[in-house]
Formats: structure tokens, C-alpha cells, sequence
């Protein structure tokens, strides 16, 4: 098999049987992303020679039998993550030129892993978006078909890794930002539990939401690098303090009896019909593993992306009030006074969606509107997550879409923001509950992927692994390439 | 819910955001059609609802014990800043 079609693990059983070196494996995926540039503009910065540098770390590693299942594998950081030395532009003109002085907490734990970074990838501004579109230094295209978006925000690290211009890709989630564009590439994509990765290190959007998680070709492959990204950080307030499972040690285990719950809300008349038959013939692989499938209803999800787009906003304002100009991003030219420094300084640094939403933040936080706006959205968020603790103490699941439909045009929904907002219908009440999910290939209409979303309850991370390692041991639409990169 | 022109530039200014005139009305025509959205969250009965503090239950906000564990590492951190001298950030005068 021609080296970037394997997965995580099966390069990793490559490098230890010394098929190939890490320097072998860097050099033909950097080629891959030198030539995929131009057509999938997935990447922000290419780290070329300090790949290199690391990959001959990892092959001396190799060498002396000091090394982890990921030393030598190659991989793209989203770029939000800081990354010491290297520009850590969030996607942004604000930090065009931003070189972070320290690596994020999944970057260094990445690292130590043995693993290599090739380069950063591109995605929506500052995270807000659904697209891609919204990035500045231009869109990403869909490998499956270019005219279309990849989804966003993580759409550079889900076209990274449906190209195979990588094997796995870090990515990070507030309201769907890694299961929709892995949904729309046709690879599988994780968002973990809030707070079960570290978020130091990772330029903030909303902080009650935000969560780092990975994109890759297989659960199997999510799994090893969940393991060396998760834990316990001193650094994130939020980090919780729990062990982490042997999320690899665990994928076989037996769906004999799991109870699968199918969202009543998830199967809408929001909902494209064949998009629906490849998600009723998925549950169907599913029964002949020993399931069982019962509906479960969670009526108050149908506000979960008018609670999100109060609460997210509302705390987006508030993370990127640090965009001052003064310590570090953008600076106006000749500013009259500080008033002047602050307000052109941040108009020309920020992209029209980042603004809208800190307006419409600002406005949620203001006196007078606050219990209105933002107090109402919380207490909707914990309506929503009593619905989803309810669906869990019935089934073990819950397994729907991610998306309503397949990859749309780029272009298509950029004129109206509550039509681009809707996309994450399905994928956000997971953020406002805070419980871990995933997206992973099912099929294909019109020749573009689908993605199953699997949700499951706090940290249950394991097991939801194991159900979707269970669904790719049975389907092979997780090995399928878009033509052009097969 | 419409937004008029005038309370779009208050909230850029409380945002400290500069609009150009000619960005006014697209601002007020989207953040007038996000809040029309976002004004379904009225149909809840929320009365006898707490507003969620934690997305895990039973969690909060963790604390440190108050000791210094950073050390001084600003000439690294204000290699990144505009305007830097004699290790202060500069901006234009703010006190006459």
C-alpha cells in the first residue's frame, strides 16, 4: 500500500519495523502539501525544515527503542494552537505576524509523544465560522470537489487529512468546528468532554464551549492520539482531574447490547432524505452488531443554536477584548489618541463575521440586556443538558447525522449568518452539554461524503470509540480517498 | 428585532470597533436577523430554571494555591508588541 494511504497505527507498525523512516514519511507528506497548496489552500504555514529536524529526532528515537506508538508520525496542528517559534495566526489578520513565544499544552504533550509537525492549518477566523470562508488568508476547498467548502472551523485539518496530506490532524469544537468539517471531508473527527483536553495554549472563542480534540482516518487512529492529548493540565482552569483511559485498549470490545437512542430532533424535516437513508442503513450495521435501537427525545434541542449563538458570542467578546493592540496582533498606523489606537487597531484586524459577533456579544453583555439574552441562553443550556442526562440514563448512545446535508458551495451561505449558523444544528447541543462526540464517514451522496454522529455521556470517550471502531471494522467508506489524492 | 443605525455605532464603540459609514447598514441588517433568531429562546419556561455555571455538573471553577509559579519572561513576550521601550508597551499619551 502506498505509504500516506496508512493509518496512524499502521505507520506507526512501519516505523518500528523500519519499512520507512520518519524522515521518509515527512518528505511525502510535505510534498503533498506543497503540491495540494494552490487547489486546497489547507494550510496557513508549512514548517518544512523543522519537520525534518524532528523526524530525524524520531528516527534516532526509533533507533534506540526510546520511542511511542506516534514517534515519527507526522501531523498538523489547527492554528490556534500556539506553537513556539512558529506564526500562530488563528486564522486572522489580528496575529498575521504573531510568533508564539510557548506551545500550547496538546502541542508540547504532542511533541513529547515523539510526534512531527509538518505545518498549521487553515481555518475559519478566530474559529467563527462553518465554512472556512471566513479565514483570512483565504478559503479552504473541499479535496471531495473544490467548488465546495470543507466545513469549518477545523476545515484545513479535516481536508489535511482527507487528502492524506497528513495522517491525523489536531482541531478543535465550540459548536460543531471539528465533527462538521469532518463530516463534510469524509474522515473522522472527535470532540472530546469539556474540559478532558487542556485548553491552555489555545487561543480562546468561547470558553464554556471550546474544546480540542482530532481529526484522522479512523477511531482507531482518534483513539492513539486521544491518549497522548488528554490529562490533567495545571495550566487550564477547566482541566479536569481524571485518569485517562486506555482509549486504544478498549475498541474491540463487544456491541453486544449497547442501546443506541436516535434522536427524535435529529431526524427533522431539517433533515436531506438520502443523507437520512445512509444514516437508517448505518444503525442497520449497527443491529446486526447486537444493538438495539429505541428513540429518545430531547425536546428542548430544537433552542440549542439560538442558546449558542448568545452564549458564544457573549464570551468571545469578552476573550477578545485582549486584542488591544497594544501587547501583541495588529496595530493601526498612526493612531491619534487610545481610543483611536483600540477601535482601528481591532476594525482592521478582525473579519466582518468576528465583528458581527462581537457586537452581537457586546449587545448580549449590556446593561439592561443581560438577564434577557445571556442569563435566558444559560438557563436553555441547562435545559438542554437535563435532556441530554435524561437520554443517557435510558441508553448508553445516542446516534444521529452531524450534518442536514452533504458539502454545499462555496459562497452559497455567506450573504445571510443565521443561514450559515444553522448548519451546526445537530452538533451543538453536544458543546452546550459539554458530553464528547464524534463524526465518522457513512456513506456518500452525489459522490460526497456523509458523516454518523455518535454522542455519548461525559467521559464516555471510550466507549464511544469503540462503537465507531466497531462501524469502520464492518465499512470500508472511512479507507475511500477523494480521486485526485487516492 | 430591528436595530437602528445609531444603536449599531454604540455597540461598535462599546466594542471598540471602528465601522466605516458604508458597513453600517449590512451590520444592522445581520444583527437585526441574528437577534429575530435568537429571540426564540422566549418560547422556554425557564422560571423555575438555574442558568447553567459549569457544563459538568457538580464542577467549578478550580483554584490555586497563591504562590508565584511564572517567572519574568517579558522581554520573550513583548517580542511581539507594536511599540516596546525600556521594557514598557507604548501607546499615545493618555494623560496631558
Amino acid at each position: 500500500m502506498t505509504v500516506y494511504r496508512k493509518t496512524v497505527a499502521q505507520l506507526s507498525e512501519g516505523l518500528r519495523r523500519k519499512e520507512f523512516s520518519s524522515v521518509e514519511l515527512t518528505r511525502v507528506f510535505l510534498e503533498r502539501i506543497l503540491a495540494s497548496q494552490p487547489k486546497l489552500n489547507a494550510l496557513i504555514s508549512v514548517t518544512g525544515e523543522q519537520a525534518l529536524e524532528s523526524a530525524q529526532a524520531a528516527d534516532r528515537a526509533l533507533a534506540s527503542g526510546n520511542a511511542t506508538p506516534l514517534t515519527g508520525i507526522p501531523i498538523v496542528h489547527k492554528d490556534i494552537f500556539c506553537t513556539q517559534g512558529v506564526k500562530t495566526t488563528c486564522g486572522s489578520r489580528m496575529l498575521e505576524s504573531f510568533v508564539s513565544p510557548y506551545d500550547a499544552t496538546v502541542v508540547a504533550k504532542l511533541k513529547s509523544a515523539g510526534t512531527v509537525m509538518l505545518g498549521k492549518a487553515n481555518m475559519d477566523e478566530f474559529a467563527m465560522g462553518s465554512s472556512n470562508e471566513t479565514s483570512f488568508f483565504g478559503a479552504v476547498r473541499n479535496p471531495w470537489n473544490t467548488d465546495l467548502v470543507p466545513g469549518g472551523s477545523s476545515g484545513g485539518s479535516a481536508a489535511v487529512v482527507a487528502a492524506r496530506l497528513a495522517p491525523a490532524a489536531t482541531a478543535t469544537d465550540t459548536g460543531g468546528s471539528i465533527r462538521q468539517p469532518a463530516a463534510l471531508c469524509g474522515v473522522t473527527g472527535v470532540k472530546p468532554t469539556y474540559g478532558r483536553v487542556s485548553r491552555y495554549g489555545m487561543i480562546a472563542f468561547a470558553s464554556s464551549l471550546d474544546q480540542a480534540g482530532i481529526i484522522a482516518a479512523t477511531a482507531e487512529d482518534a483513539a492513539l492520539l486521544l491518549r497522548a492529548m488528554a490529562g490533567f493540565d495545571p495550566n487550564d482552569s477547566t482541566s479536569v482531574e481524571r485518569e485517562v483511559p486506555d482509549y486504544f485498549g478498549s475498541l474491540n470490545a463487544p456491541l453486544e447490547g449497547l442501546k443506541i437512542g436516535l434522536l427524535k430532533e435529529f431526524f427533522d424535516k431539517g433533515l436531506d432524505a438520502e443523507v437520512e437513508r445512509r444514516i437508517r442503513d448505518a444503525l442497520s450495521v449497527y443491529e446486526k452488531l447486537g444493538a438495539t435501537l429505541r428513540e429518545v427525545s430531547l425536546p428542548n434541542l430544537p433552542l440549542s443554536v439560538p442558546a449558542y449563538y448568545v452564549v458564544a458570542p457573549a464570551e468571545c467578546s469578552s476573550n477578545l477584548a485582549r486584542f488591544d493592540g497594544v501587547r501583541f496582533g495588529h496595530r493601526c498606523e498612526n493612531p491619534r489618541d487610545l481610543m483611536d489606537l483600540y477601535k482601528r487597531s481591532r476594525g482592521e484586524g478582525f473579519g466582518a463575521e468576528v465583528k458581527r459577533r462581537i457586537m452581537t456579544g457586546t449587545y448580549v453583555l449590556s446593561a439592561g440586556y443581560y438577564d434577557a439574552y445571556y442569563l435566558k441562553a444559560q438557563k436553555v443550556r441547562q435545559l438542554i443538558a437535563g435532556d441530554f442526562a435524561r437520554a443517557f440514563s435510558e441508553v448508553d448512545v445516542v446516534i444521529g447525522p452531524t450534518t442536514p446535508t452533504p458539502a454545499f458551495a462555496i459562497g452559497a451561505k455567506t450573504s445571510d449568518p443565521v443561514t450559515m449558523y444553522l448548519n451546526d444544528i445537530y452538533t451543538i447541543g453536544a458543546n452546550l452539554a459539554g458530553v464528547p462526540a464524534m463524526s465518522l464517514p457513512c456513506g456518500f451522496v452525489q459522490g460526497l461524503p456523509v458523516g454518523l454522529q455518535i454522542v455519548a455521556p461525559h467521559f464516555g470517550e471510550a466507549r464511544m470509540l469503540n462503537v465507531a471502531h466497531l462501524y469502520q471494522r464492518e465499512t470500508d467508506w472511512h479507507a475511500r480517498l477523494p480521486g485526485e489524492y487516492s | 428585532m430591528a436595530l437602528t443605525a445609531s444603536q449599531i455605532e454604540n455597540i461598535a464603540h462599546l466594542a471598540r470597533l471602528e465601522l466605516k459609514q458604508a458597513e453600517v447598514p449590512a451590520y444592522q441588517e445581520t444583527l437585526s436577523r441574528i437577534f429575530a433568531f435568537v429571540g426564540e429562546l422566549d418560547r422556554a419556561q425557564t422560571a423555575s430554571v438555574a442558568p447553567m455555571a459549569h457544563p459538568l455538573p457538580g464542577q467549578s471553577q478550580r483554584l490555586r494555591p497563591d504562590l508565584v509559579t511564572e517567572q519574568d519572561r517579558h522581554e520573550l513576550y513583548q517580542a511581539n508588541a507594536p511599540q516596546v521601550s525600556a521594557g514598557l508597551y507604548l501607546v499615545p499619551k493618555v494623560i496631558e
